[in-house]
């Protein structure tokens, strides 16, 4: 790391800026574990951790076998007066194949089926690279900027509520069994989270631009490390 | 070393004022997606490829707009019913409920503490958001103080965190209609207010990500003593 961290006023090379309020940084590299936060709002800009790399790529990987299983397999099984009727998310889309509200169900199968697999592939995409030392792929950085705009729209966790509520609704008019699938989506959901504490974008980015050179993870970007202790413990407006 | 990392401003006193220096005063152009500088003429990101905007009202022409259409679809929302239940080939009787009468349906068989869940998600988060979008896109690059501006950031990340939960009524019609295909026994449809109420959420969704938090802070003095 340069101690006198160089950056160009004019060109911006060696800045970083807050998303959040538009503050201004001087880029300086931040140990393991160091959390860089905007002087300013407090907005998290960095918070490289090591090995976050393989981490994202294994929970990734996770995440698809357990999208596999959380669509083929019974996701509830419903039975009153000796009909049975169990379903699977992927038998629900077929029910739905001419009706009229195929719209609504495959917009609900987009952001709870569709956006956390392709989120996953987009983030072992830009990752594996990154994670072995190797230059990034053609595109990485379109990749993992499309994976960002999607993730408010992944809904899992919104859907396995939602299910708790249905369950509730009908348990007056019939009995209901669990299916594996359901389980496999409440497991996704403990993946999703674990995953959301070792990500770093600011990392990332780093590491798309630096071409995966001096990267494990650890690289880091912005002024906050002095910034960071003075401000947190000295400076509250 | 710098005082306070701030680019370009070296303060090692601790008790004079301080300055919040912002990409758009030093002339550049910050990117919201990846946190590059750059020259303030530049149009994208070299980095992540994202186009970049300087902080300006004019982008709340959008916020303004994906509203509207938000605001507009919660109507027929409300109005309509969510789904309708039929029992034994409709001799006990159909039942057509909007999101309204299905708390109080609820609450009539006990289940308060889901009643409290669907009456949070699906009436009061959706209405908060228009009323906090409204007062954000009003006040933002209104003048502040530290304090004020703190306040606007704390209620956009609240804001953009909530909305997406206010799809649970329409996973739980989704759910229920799917599941509860039991024949001549018992089933439900999906009625037009699910469709339109997930459209409303969609739009105050993208409503709320077309908000530029940066112009919270653009009405602040440039200098501030502790
Ligand atoms: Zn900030
Ligand atoms: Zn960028």
């Amino acid at each position: 790391m340069t101690d006198d961290a160089r950056y160009d006023m004019t060109t911006g090379e060696g800045l970083v800026v807050c998303p959040r309020c538009d503050a201004l940084f001087i880029e300086v590299e931040l140990e393991d574990g160091e959390t860089a936060r905007c002087t300013r709002c407090e907005t998290v800009i960095a918070r490289p951790r090591t090995g976050a790399f393989s981490q994202i790529i294994a929970l990734s990987f996770t995440t698809m076998v357990l999208m596999v299983g959380a669509v083929f397999f019974p996701f509830l099984e419903i039975s009153r007066m000796g009909f049975g009727n169990a379903t699977s998310i992927f038998g629900v889309v077929l029910a739905y194949a001419d009706g009229v509200l195929l719209p609504l169900v495959l917009g609900m199968v987009a952001m709870v089926v569709a956006l956390p697999v392709i989120r996953a592939s987009l983030l072992l995409y830009v990752l594996l690279p990154l994670a072995k030392g190797q230059a990034p792929h053609r595109h990485a950085a379109g990749a993992f900027r499309l994976s960002e705009q999607m993730r408010p729209w992944s809904m899992a966790e919104i859907f396995i509520i939602g299910t708790s509520v249905a369950l509730v609704k009908v348990a007056g008019l019939a009995t209901i069994h669990l299916g594996p699938a359901f389980w496999a989506f409440c497991a996704l959901i403990l993946v999703n989270v674990t995953a959301k504490g070792y990500m770093c974008q600011t990392t990332i980015w780093d590491a798309i631009e630096d071409g995966g050179a001096s990267t494990d993870g650890r690289e880091l970007v912005d002024g906050l490390r002095n910034a960071n202790h003075d401000v947190l413990a000295a400076d509250r407006p | 070393m710098m005082g306070w990392g701030k680019a370009g401003e070296v303060d090692d006193s601790d008790d004079g004022p301080r300055t919040v220096l912002t990409a758009h005063r030093a002339g550049l152009i910050g990117c919201r997606a990846c946190g590059r500088v750059w020259p303030e003429d530049e149009v994208t990101c070299h980095r992540c490829g994202a186009r970049l905007t300087p902080p300006d009202r004019r982008s709340l022409q959008a916020v303004w707009a994906w509203l509207i259409a938000g605001m507009i679809f919660y109507i027929p929302a409300n109005l309509y019913p969510m789904m309708s239940t039929q029992t034994f080939a409709g001799l006990q009787g159909n039942s057509k409920a909007t999101i309204y009468e299905g708390v109080i349906e609820l609450i009539h068989h006990g289940n308060y503490d889901i009643a409290i869940i669907v009456f949070l998600a699906s009436i009061v988060v959706p209405i908060g958001k228009f009323v906090s979008i409204i007062w954000l896109a009003r006040a933002a690059g209104r003048p502040a103080s530290v304090e004020d501006a703190h306040l606007r950031l704390k209620i956009y990340e609240v804001v953009e965190f909530i909305g997406r939960w206010s799809m649970i009524d329409v996973f739980v019609v989704a759910i229920l209609a799917a599941l509860v295909q039991l024949g001549f026994v018992a089933s439900i449809h999906p009625g037009p207010a699910a469709v339109s109420f997930a459209l409303s959420v969609a739009f105050t969704m993208l409503s709320a990500q077309s908000f530029d938090p940066r112009l919270i802070w653009r009405g602040l003095p440039l200098r501030r003593s502790r």
